[in-house]
Formats: structure tokens, C-alpha cells, sequence
């Protein structure tokens, strides 16, 4: 018999006890949806998370300023005045696999424009600054290198500032108060929204760092270097030169502690991927236990199937099929029934990923790869399953079998 | 799975001349436990082509087990088989089921239909291990149910017929591989006796115009009297081996019993259907 023959013989089989087989494939079908629904639950939460850790920054390395202890009394961090700009500028030069370094200063400050006005953040930054945290230009420009020389008064509003200064109106080309500087709204920054823990990630705006470490803090060190490793395999080598180098800079002794931090947001955000992927595999593992269950389920019904049968094996095998024949329709059987279930399960789960998504608000993605692996799975399932079945019916003695009642 | 070309290379043709079946000193020992049963203990028996015989005996008389092997169904302990001329006692189990699907014909008692499944598929079944297309298929099974009488009943399932229609079908199956004995075991065990005089019709008939071979097992003295030839088993020898006199000619009776109540139980099976 022809591959075709095989599955016609064995469609038709089915067909003939039409009830029995969707209860067969029933678990198949929800072995298969589970799978792909906790497949699809994962994939969505792993790529929101990715999409957070993008948000933090690209590959990015903050160096802050550290604490200090003045006669046994510790300041918190950015307690230091020790942080450079040289020290900026020696990291770039001397370690190498930096993309971007931009200096960062910053303090909270009153914003004033007309009537309006609002207590937010003031980030003094290079432009680099915006290629670092993968922050993008929503409308106007950035401001450049210059601007940095000539410490100028212009500003870059993020979104919540824009929002409550300005209103509908359009801010661009309009000078706000900072303090007591006026400042030219160049720019404004596209949203990022909220962080992973609820902030605002668009309540502040940026100014050259020069500006505001003259104009509006009167000082002349840094709060905290920011920088962009090319790899992220790079940012651990980069951490240790830059302690390495920070270290000698400042003259530490040995037995000093780092009067700087090394913080890593990345690092904390891929702890929460890998806990997630690691709740993922779980899920899709008892998942799968469900799909060995269908195919316990298939292997019983087959079980059933050749019992009830007997006569009709007895009578194909008189009438000349071989046992190749017989075991190739009942193994037939098996795996049409568990890939339809499988075909089956793949569009349930589907459609359960999309109800899971609309009425829970969870990030849901259907990977298509898994939709043919489920397929080809529960095939496999079936073959396995389905061996053992046919197996027994191919064997049978015909004349035993024709006698059987 | 098989070719019919390779079929041709297994299945030799009749060698002519040669009887259709010939045993000499069948032996067949089973094994039960520590007990050994003597089913069969030397049957020497040919069978012309073209010839119609009766089993007879009583159950455990061993004419069953002497059918399985007639069938190709199990192979004997000792003695030989040889089928159109050739030794079929020592083949293979695969070759066993090819000479079964080319050479022999099978009808049961209970029919053996495969259920919900129409006349057509039904009779069909052989083909589907003989390696023949569909299209042939179709063709072929709608002119043996048309041999049997039952042309416009292809796409009727098994419950949808009357007994007889149902054995006709097997007949049908039977026949569709053209085979060289057709073995009929109690083929009218569960039909009432009118019917079962039409399938002695039907026999009479494709033995006479086919020249088609038949073994028929029966234990009804007056079924065997349609054949040519009544052969009686006892205790796994054959007692009795004599022509029929006076052999019963279904064509020729049917008429007598009235059409009456075939009618009324075609009309009943219409209204089923």
C-alpha cells in the first residue's frame, strides 16, 4: 500500500467512529494548546523585558561618584569631589571597546516657564549622553560639542516636563527659567513612559554638563560618568580597567576603599530574564507532560481499537495484507489522530495566547517557530504511542483473530 | 507496499494439467500445554479444478484446521500442499499472504464485513493489498457485486443490507482477484434457508460458467448436496470421500419456494435503508 492508501485507509477509520476520535484527540489538543500558550506567555514577557533592559541604556556602564568617610562619618554616594572630567576623558582614551562616554551631573530644580511651573531633575550631560541611554529626538535637535565648550543655555525637555510647562503649546525655540538662567527649549525627547518599577522615566530634562555644573551647581567635578561598552561581553573587562584606572587616578592606597560605584541596571534587569526563562521552560515542561498524557490517551484507544477490531484484522490479513500493512494502518491511525490533534491544538492555542493577551494584559508572542515544532511533536507522539498498538494488531494470528467474538 | 509485477514473480501461474489442490498425508500437531492434539493425522485428498466439494464432519473432526491450511492461514506439521501445482506447504509467512490475496477466495459464516464501510470498499479490500490503482479498483468491484446481484448497492453499508446481501458481498470480495479456489466456510450458517439456496445458486453458477474451484465446510447434509463431491473428516482423518448423486440444482429450486417473501423482505430493507 501506498503512503496515501495508508492514510485514506486510516482517515476513513476514523471517520467511521467520528465521536471517539475528537475525544482522542481532545489530548492532544490541549497538550498542544498548553505548550503554545506558555510558550507565547513567556515569549511575551522575555521580549518586554528585553525591551526594558534596551530602555536602561545600550550596554551601559555607570560610574558614580562614591561615598566618603570624614573622621569615621560616611556621606552617601556623590559625596566625593574626586570625580573628573578628566577622568572621563582619560577612560576614553585608555580603554579601548567604548562606544559613547558622556559626563553627568544633575540636581533637582524648579522650571519655570509663564505661569507654569515644575520640580523635576536637571541632567547636565555630553551629547553622547542620548546614544548611551538610547534616548531619541522626538522634535527639534540635540544640542552639540559646542554648546558643551561654550557652556550654553539650552535645554532638551523630557516628555512630563514638555507636558506640564507647555501644555498644547509648542515649546520649541522658547526660553524657560531654570532657576534663575534662562534657557532655550531646543528639543524634546521621545517617551520611554514608565520604568520596570513604576517611575517616570521622562520627568527631567538634559542641558550640556558645563552648563549646569557652572551656571546652576557652581561645582567642578562630576556626579557620575555614563558609557556604552561595544559587546555586552565587553562590560565586565571595561568595569575592571575602569576601577584599575580610576583607582590610580585618584591615588588610592591599597587598603582604601573605591571612592567611586560601579552600578550595572542591565545586570539586575537580565536576572529578571533569566528567572523568567528559566519559569517559561517550566511552564512549557508541564506543558508537555500533557502531551505524553494525549498520547497515553491515543495508545488507549488504539489498545481498544485492535481489541474491538480483531475480526476486521483477521479478515484484511486472510485477505492477503501483510503485517507491514496492518501495522502501517493502525500506526496510521495514531498519528493522523495526534497530528490533527496537533493542528488542532496549534490554532487553540493560538487563539487562547490572543483571549490570554486582550483579558489579562499580558505581552503575549505566538513564536511560529514552535506552532511547527508542536505539529511535528505530537506526530512524533502519535508514531510512539502508536507503535506498540499496531505492533499487537500486526501480530495477531489471522485464524484466531477471524474466530474472535 | 506490494507491486503487482512483484506479485507475478511470487504467484506462479497454474502449472495446466495439475489438480487444483492436492494434499498428501496432511499432518497437523498442536500443542496444547504438555498435551499434544492430533488435529489432523494424514489427509491425502486432490481436487480438480473446476470442482465443487463439500466438507462434512462433525466439530473437532478436524475438517477446520484442515481448511486453514487449505487457506494458507497456517502451514502443516507434516505432509505437503501443493496449490495449482505447486508446493505451497513450506513457503513463507509474506508469501502466504500474497497466494492468499492472488489464489484464494475467502467467504465466512458470519460475513466479515467491515462495518460502516460500503459494498464497493468492502469488496474492494483485496485490491488494496494487490497494489491496484484505485480507479481499477472501483471498476473491478462494481462488476464482481454486479456478478453477485447487487448492482445499484455499491454505497450501501453493511446494515443497510439483508443477510444474503451481505454474503454476497463477502462472495464478491471473494472473487475480485480472480482467485483459484474460493474456500466457503458455513457460508449459510446464519441465513434462513431460502436465502441460503440463492447462495447456492450463486455458487452453482460461478463454479459452472467461472469453472471457479470451491471448498464448502458445512455439517447440513442438504447444502452439501449442491456440490459434486462430499467429502466427510473424522478424528482428523477423511471417513468418507463420494460424488453426489442426484446433486441439487439451486436454479431450479429457488423457483419453487415463491417469490412472495423475498419481495416483502427487500421492500423491509428498502424502508431500513
Amino acid at each position: 500500500m501506498g503512503l496515501i492508501s495508508i492514510l485514506r485507509v486510516a482517515v476513513l477509520a476514523l471517520a467511521r467512529n467520528k465521536m471517539r476520535s475528537v475525544l482522542t484527540m481532545l489530548g492532544i489538543i490541549i497538550g498542544v494548546a498548553a505548550v503554545i500558550c506558555s510558550v507565547a506567555v513567556g515569549a511575551g514577557a522575555s521580549s518586554q523585558i528585553q525591551q526594558q533592559i534596551a530602555n536602561l541604556g545600550d550596554n551601559m556602564i555607570w560610574v558614580e561618584a562614591g561615598g566618603r568617610s570624614v573622621n569615621g562619618v560616611r556621606t552617601g554616594s556623590k559625596g566625593t569631589k574626586t570625580l573628573l572630567l578628566l577622568d572621563a576623558k582619560a577612560i576614553q582614551q585608555q580603554i579601548p571597546a567604548i562606544t559613547n562616554i558622556s559626563p553627568h551631573v544633575d540636581t533637582p530644580t524648579q522650571v519655570v516657564y509663564g505661569n507654569q511651573n515644575w520640580y523635576t531633575t536637571v541632567r547636565g550631560v555630553s551629547p553622547e549622553y542620548l546614544a548611551v541611554r538610547r534616548w531619541a529626538v522626538e522634535r527639534g535637535s540635540s544640542f552639540f560639542q559646542e554648546d558643551v565648550d561654550h557652556a550654553a543655555s539650552v535645554c532638551l525637555l523630557g516628555h512630563t516636563v514638555m507636558e506640564n510647562l507647555f501644555g498644547t503649546e509648542d515649546p520649541i525655540g522658547k526660553t524657560i527659567r531654570v532657576r534663575n538662567l534662562p534657557c532655550q527649549v531646543i528639543g524634546i525627547l521621545t517617551a520611554k513612559g514608565q520604568s520596570p518599577s513604576g517611575q517616570d522615566q521622562d520627568d527631567f530634562f538634559l542641558m550640556p554638563f558645563t552648563t549646569v555644573q557652572k551656571k546652576i551647581k557652581g561645582i567642578d567635578w562630576l556626579d557620575d560618568i555614563m558609557l556604552s561598552a561595544a559587546t555586552p561581553a565587553a562590560i565586565r573587562p571595561i568595569e575592571r580597567e575602569i576601577t584599575a584606572l580610576l583607582r590610580e587616578r585618584h591615588h588610592l592606597r591599597a587598603d582604601e576603599e573605591d571612592d567611586f560605584n560601579l552600578r550595572h541596571p542591565a545586570e539586575i534587569a537580565q536576572a529578571g530574564a533569566e528567572s523568567q526563562r528559566i519559569m517559561t521552560i517550566l511552564l512549557a515542561s508541564i506543558a508537555s507532560v500533557s502531551l505524553i498524557v494525549g498520547g497515553i490517551g491515543i495508545m488507549n484507544i488504539m489498545l481498544v481499537s485492535v481489541t474491538e477490531r480483531t475480526r476486521e484484522i483477521g479478515l484484511r490479513l486472510a485477505v492477503g495484507a501483510g503485517e507491514m500493512d496492518v501495522q502501517m494502518q493502525f500506526l496510521g491511525e495514531a498519528t493522523v489522530l495526534s497530528a490533527l490533534g496537533g493542528g488542532v491544538g496549534v490554532g487553540v492555542g493560538i487563539l487562547a495566547s490572543n483571549v490570554i493577551s486582550s483579558t489579562l494584559r499580558w505581552p503575549v508572542l505566538v513564536p511560529w517557530g514552535a506552532l511547527v515544532v508542536a505539529v511535528i511533536f505530537s506526530a512524533i507522539v502519535g508514531v510512539f504511542f502508536g507503535y506498540y498498538p499496531a505492533h499487537k494488531a500486526a501480530h495477531l494470528d489471522p485464524i484466531d483473530a477471524l474466530r474472535y467474538e | 507496499m506490494q507491486d503487482p509485477a512483484h506479485h507475478g514473480v511470487v504467484v506462479e501461474p497454474s502449472v495446466p494439467g495439475s489438480p487444483a489442490i492436492e494434499v498428501r498425508d496432511l499432518h497437523k500437531t498442536y500443542k496444547l500445554g504438555e498435551i499434544q492434539v492430533h488435529a489432523l493425522r494424514g489427509i491425502s485428498l486432490a481436487v480438480e479444478a473446476g470442482e465443487f466439494v463439500a466438507i462434512m464432519g462433525m466439530s473437532g473432526s478436524g475438517k477446520s484446521t484442515f481448511m486453514n491450511l487449505i487457506g494458507c492461514l497456517d502451514r502443516p506439521t507434516r505432509g505437503t500442499y501443493c496449490l495449482d501445482g505447486r508446493d505451497v506447504s513450506r513457503v513463507s509467512k509474506r508469501d502466504r499472504s500474497r497466494i492468499r490475496n492472488q489464489k484464494i477466495g475467502f467467504v465466512f459464516q458470519g460475513f466479515n464485513l467491515l462495518p460502516r464501510t460500503s459494498a464497493l470498499e468492502n469488496a474492494e479490500l483485496p485490491l488494496l493489498y494487490a497494489g491496484v490503482g484505485r480507479k481499477q479498483r472501483i471498476e473491478r468491484a462494481s462488476e464482481v457485486l454486479r456478478a453477485v446481484g447487487l448492482a445499484g448497492r455499491e454505497r450501501h453499508h453493511p446494515s443497510q443490507l439483508s443477510g444474503g446481501q451481505q454474503q454476497r458481498v463477502a462472495i464478491a470480495r471473494a472473487l475480485i482477484n480472480n482467485p483459484s479456489i474460493l474456500l466457503a466456510d458455513e457460508p449459510t450458517g446464519n441465513l434462513d434457508s431460502r436465502t441460503s439456496v440463492e447462495i447456492m445458486e450463486i455458487f452453482q453458477r460461478l463454479n459452472q460458467e467461472r469453472r471457479l474451484t470451491i471448498l464448502l465446510v458445512t455439517h447440513e447434509e442438504d447444502i452439501a448436496r449442491y456440490a459434486h463431491r462430499m467429502v466427510t473428516f473424522r478424528d482428523g482423518r477423511v471417513q468418507r470421500d463420494t460424488p453426489v448423486a442426484d446433486r441439487s440444482l439451486a436454479a431450479r429450486i429457488l423457483p419453487t419456494l415463491g417469490a412472495a417473501d423475498v419481495e416483502a423482505a427487500e421492500e423491509e430493507n428498502h424502508e431500513g435503508a
